[in-house]
């Protein structure tokens, strides 16, 4: 399987971009009212501000009906217009436009009642080229975003792994054997599974409650070497367990949490992992006491690396609904994402795009959806179609 | 032979009692205590006098590295051998002066062969001193004071300035002052991070400085000061003041722009 993932690759297909995301949705009416404002800077006469700011007002009128409308129709549209593929749509796309931009120009035309027939002409061609325009610009965009960017910053992360953590853990688990062998072999099987969601590969998105599961294995094996001096508070909020997260988005910031505000204290020490629903949004704390006099400098710890990879797959993932922020007193350090609530089954974007590639190009979807994975805890019978 | 463990991770010092055990037969010793970290490794050594210190890198308080270093002041030093998961940076080091390492996990034959090595092998301090402090990477969180056969540690964090005597290093905190045998050049490398130089036979605590004043420094706080540099006795000149500290220290003309661009960076 992994063999034909590589070779489809390359023909990775453009996609159109998701209306109905925030992101989207404001580049779309930031690039709109900003190419009115330069239209009406280009047609103002005399070049004063009072005939540009009279241009702009005279555009809007038509502008911002158009863009929301458009917003409102394409938004349901989207999946049935990649399904056509790329240049259908984009042809489709274009076409809605005009029509948005006729009948709006028509409806204001009535009311106002003095556009002519060559307004309207001039206003649909306007909309066709500015649409056009904006789709290529979403397209340059998707091709930097492309999921073989995001993979690549999934690798990155893997091979940050810290090599004192493996041959720490395997002295912990070999000062086991002797004394408590079944107590070794629980943390032998604690490494294995952990290393396997450390280096798997190919998955856009994974299960909150997987991610978490990660965390808590990872945990355990930390708590054999660091014994009491690390402790552990979780607090999670069950509605959340079943949301898309990018792969590895806790375990790094949890691992930092350990390394940088236990493995430095002689004393105990607690990481605070909070997991909370928050007015249909998830928000995720991981805070860990600040360590005095603790202050590496950052090329040596992988700090920054693993906070600016997360942040930047967050942003692959979720576009400006996603954010990481990072909070520090006196006495701890705390990293908070917030995110939005978004099933594993659909909708998140770069998911769905995946999946309806694979569904064009045929074969690949099919092998795949014959062996859902299950995740413990999960009854089998609910459909899962997004791990790889 | 005498020998203690040093380890912050209780199964990674459980994990060496087993192996010396493993290899007794081999290499007769008995294990005189375990530290969890440099700084009670160091008490450790001065009561127990282990003739070998087995001992992790990474530890709270006081590293492996570092306690070595403080452990050369000791009348009769013991051998060193590092126990480390991976440090690229020291093992380049180790590997250029020979120092011992063992890699984690730690195989016996492997343990054997060290001890071995360290029983029979004496560097010379001032060597050792050398290799371990190109080996460390970061700098030293205490210096290290022997005073009448013991040593005493000094937290780099309390110290407000360093000033040159005539053959000492003198190390001023808030309680009292030490005497320290190193130059005053070299320590400025380690700590640059920490302190600044203010004049050529003075480092101050860039944290300490509270601000600035002008005046005429007492004769008696500018030891050494020639005549030249200080360009007229009665002409006044900036003095540093310190937090937790009465004394005001004299800025020479030639430092004062770098330690003038600081105290405008601190705001």
């Amino acid at each position: 399987m992994e063999s034909i993932q590589r070779r489809d690759r390359p023909n990775h297909q453009p996609t159109l971009p998701d209306f109905c995301s925030l992101g989207m949705a404001l580049r779309i009416l930031l690039l709109g009212n900003l190419g009115l404002a330069l239209m009406a800077l280009a047609v103002a006469q005399p070049v004063t501000a009072g005939a540009w700011i009279e241009r702009v007002a005279a555009g809007a009128v038509l502008l911002e009906p158009v863009l929301i409308a458009s917003l409102v129709v394409l938004c349901p549209l989207r999946r049935w217009l990649n399904r056509l593929g790329y240049r259908a749509g984009v042809a489709l796309v274009i076409g809605i436009e005009m029509t948005i931009t006729f009948g709006v120009a028509w409806f204001t035309g009535s009311i106002g009642g003095d556009l002519q027939r060559a307004d309207y002409v001039r206003d649909m061609l306007v909309a066709g080229v500015v649409s056009g325009l904006l789709l290529y610009y979403f397209y340059l965009r998707e091709r930097a975003f492309s999921p073989a960017v995001s993979e690549a910053r999934l690798m990155a992360l893997q091979a940050r792994i810290r090599p004192h953590f493996l041959f720490n853990s395997l002295t912990a688990v070999l000062s086991l054997m002797r004394a408590e062998p079944r107590r070794a072999e629980r943390a032998l099987e604690d490494l294995a599974d952990l290393f396997r969601a450390l280096l798997r590969e190919e998955r856009r998105v994974v299960r909150l409650a997987d991610e978490i599961a990660v965390c808590k294995r990872y945990l355990d094996i930390e708590t054999l070497r660091l014994g009491e001096r690390l402790q552990t508070v979780w607090r999670v909020d069950e509605g959340a367990l079943s949301a898309a997260v990018p792969p590895l988005m806790l375990q790094p910031l949890v691992e930092n949490a350990v390394h940088h505000g236990i493995e430095p204290q002689s004393l105990p020490g607690t990481v605070e992992i909070d997991v909370r629903l928050r007015g249909g949004q998830i928000e995720i704390s991981i805070i860990n006491p600040r360590v005095e006099g603790n202050t590496e400098p950052p090329g040596r710890s992988g700090n920054h690396m693993a906070l600016d990879n997360v942040k930047e797959r967050l942003a692959l993932l979720f576009d400006l609904e996603a954010h990481l922020e990072t909070f520090e007193d006196a006495a701890s350090y705390k990293v908070r994402i917030t995110l939005p609530v978004t099933p594993v089954r659909d909708e998140v974007r770069g998911e769905v795009r995946g999946e309806e590639n694979k569904e064009a190009r045929g074969g690949v979807q099919v092998e795949r959806r014959s062996v859902p994975r299950i995740a413990p805890g999960q009854p089998a019978s609910e459909p899962r179609k997004t791990d790889t | 032979m005498k020998i203690l463990i040093v380890d912050d991770e209780g199964p990674a010092r459980r994990r060496l009692r087993e192996l010396l055990a493993d290899v007794a037969a081999d290499f007769p010793h008995t294990v005189a205590g375990e530290a969890v970290n440099g700084v009670e490794a160091l008490a450790l050594a001065q009561t127990l006098q282990p003739g070998l210190i087995l001992t992790d890198m990474q530890m709270p308080r006081m590293g492996g590295l570092e306690l070595a270093r403080h452990l050369l002041k000791l009348d009769a030093p013991p051998a060193v051998i590092f126990v480390t998961a991976h440090d690229e940076f020291a093992l380049a080091a180790f590997e250029v002066h020979a120092l011992d390492y063992l890699m984690k996990p730690v195989r016996a034959e492997r343990l054997l062969d060290s001890l071995r090595k360290a029983a029979a092998r004496i560097t010379p301090a001032a060597d050792a001193a050398a290799a371990l402090a190109e080996a460390a990477a970061d700098a030293r969180r205490h210096f290290s004071i022997s005073e009448r056969g013991r040593i005493t540690l000094v937290p780099v964090d309390d110290v407000i300035y360093l000033r040159a005597e005539l053959k000492y290093v003198t190390v001023h905190t808030q309680a009292r002052e030490y005497l320290l045998e190193e130059s005053l050049t070299r320590l400025e490398e380690e700590f640059a991070a920490r302190f600044i130089r203010i004049h050529r036979n003075a480092l101050v605590a860039k944290n300490r400085i509270s601000g600035f004043e002008k005046g005429t420094a007492p004769e008696a706080d500018a030891p050494g000061e020639k005549a030249g540099e200080a360009a007229g006795d009665a002409a006044p000149q900036w003095l540093v003041v310190l937090r937790d500290c009465a004394e005001k220290l004299p800025v020479s003309r030639r430092q004062w722009s770098a330690v003038k661009e600081l105290a405008r960076g601190h705001g």
